[in-house]
């Protein structure tokens, strides 16, 4: 089993089995990480803007840093209308920063590797966004689907093809994070495998492999938590600036 | 060779690593939707929970936090323009001072050295004054006593020449005869000796 590098993706219950009506709601592993990413962010934050000297300490610079850093963000890929969305987006990129880090440590569990949570994140923004859209617009958010300067003739096929462009941005958001998160942990699984199969004399190999993926990893946890928030602010920007 | 062997092995165990895997998993434990509503569920209450803590609680006061930080170096800032500013004031202000006082100075210099020159003048021109008083009264004294001298030789020569002539010839000669001559040959002279 523990050579299995699919086996740390499983999910199983920690503690009794909780049921509302028919309905299995037990605390599980995946629970018990979103819960510890919460809380981390919480604290960090909290600890962060607690008291303000002019001078900051780490704690708040950390905090400021990251504030600033998503404002910025936002600001230039959505512009000042996406203002009110600044604390959801801020929330949904130190969540998904934090899932994928906390999966960094041995024996923890990633939250973000599995489709079903980055799939309802996915969902939630695409119908907010579009739900955003079109009180902005009305009915005119479905020009959306029209460009400009397209010909009459090919304008039926562009209209179906931004249609489906569209109505897949949840998919591509939630499997792209996902994919890039079990892949790169069941990389890394396998090449701790080798280490142990290959011993004392060929385990080098695949250990250095293993030191190198993990940085390769932190690098992705952080990206991929980037390319989330930035796609949001993007898919807003569509919503509150229509541009066709 | 030892190469070869070594890629080997790990090609290798590769295989028979897939292999175990093929045979011991069902697939991705992620499509097995036993927990999929706990997820969701979970998801939905964490992230909610965190979402309204930071949006009601943290992000506004960071947000606070920065504004005030701003704006106290914008004060800042500002209060040191305005000591620049002041500073400068003062410079000219000082400047101004020293200019002021260097032309009074000038002022002073110049009515100093007036007075002195005026007082000066003032003792010169009562030195000329006294000088050409003093010379004037040596003039007089010596045309005096220059008007006076022909008489005097006169005389003497007139009693040396008796004098003289008593002891030559032993005769008493007229004093007015020998005066007579006396006159007549300083009369002649004169024009020789003071040249008028």
């Amino acid at each position: 089993m523990a050579t299995n590098p699919m086996h740390q993706f499983e999910v199983y219950r920690i503690g009794p089995e909780i049921k509302l009506g028919a309905i299995d709601i037990s605390f599980t592993n995946a629970s018990l990480f979103m819960v510890i990413s919460s809380l981390a962010i919480l604290l960090i934050f909290n600890l962060g803007s607690k008291k303000n000297s002019l001078l900051p300490n780490k704690v708040q610079l950390l905090a400021e840093l990251s504030y600033s850093f998503v404002s910025k963000m936002i600001s230039d890929t959505a512009g000042s209308k996406a203002k009110p969305y600044f604390a959801f987006i801020f929330s949904l990129f130190m969540f998904v920063l934090f899932c994928n880090m906390f999966g960094m440590i041995p024996y923890a569990f990633t939250v973000t590797s599995h489709i079903i949570v980055t799939f309802i994140l996915a969902s939630f923004i695409f119908i907010g966004v579009t739900i955003i859209g079109f009180m902005k617009h009305g009915l005119g958010y479905l020009k959306l689907f029209v460009p400009s300067g397209v010909p009459a003739v090919l304008l039926p096929l562009i209209v179906v093809i931004e249609i489906i462009s569209y109505l897949s941005r949840p998919v591509s958001l939630s499997v792209r994070l996902f994919a890039n998160m079990m892949a790169g942990h069941t990389m890394m699984k396998v090449f701790g495998g080798f280490v142990i199969s290959l011993g004392i004399v060929g385990g080098w190999l695949p250990l250095s492999f293993s030191v190198a993926l993990t940085g390769l990893e932190i690098l992705v946890a952080f990206l991929q938590a980037y390319v989330f928030a930035i796609l949001t602010c993007i898919y807003l920007n569509d919503a509150l600036n229509l541009h066709h | 060779m030892i190469k070869k062997i070594f890629f080997q092995s790990i090609f290798l165990s590769f295989l028979f690593s897939m292999e175990a895997f093929a045979a011991e998993s069902g697939g991705m434990p992620q499509l097995n939707p036993e927990f999929w509503i706990s997820q969701i569920f979970w998801l939905t209450i964490t992230f909610g929970i965190l979402y309204v803590v930071l949006s009601k609680l943290i992000l506004p006061k960071i947000s606070s936090n920065l504004e005030i930080r701003k704006l106290q170096i914008v004060e800042n800032i500002e209060a040191a323009e305005k000591q620049r500013e002041q500073s400068e004031l003062n410079i000219e202000e000082y400047e101004k001072i020293v200019q002021n006082s260097k032309g009074e100075a000038k002022i002073y210099f110049k009515q100093a050295r007036e007075q002195l020159l005026k007082s000066i003048n003032l003792k010169k021109d009562a030195l000329d004054k006294e000088l050409n008083e003093e010379i004037q009264k040596a003039e007089s004294e010596i045309q005096e006593l220059r008007d006076k001298a022909p008489e005097k030789i006169n005389k003497i020569a007139v009693e040396t020449s008796a004098d003289l002539l008593h002891q030559l010839i032993g005769a008493e000669v007229n004093n007015s005869s020998i005066s007579a001559i006396v006159d007549d040959l300083s009369r002649r002279k004169m024009n020789e000796y003071y040249g008028n």
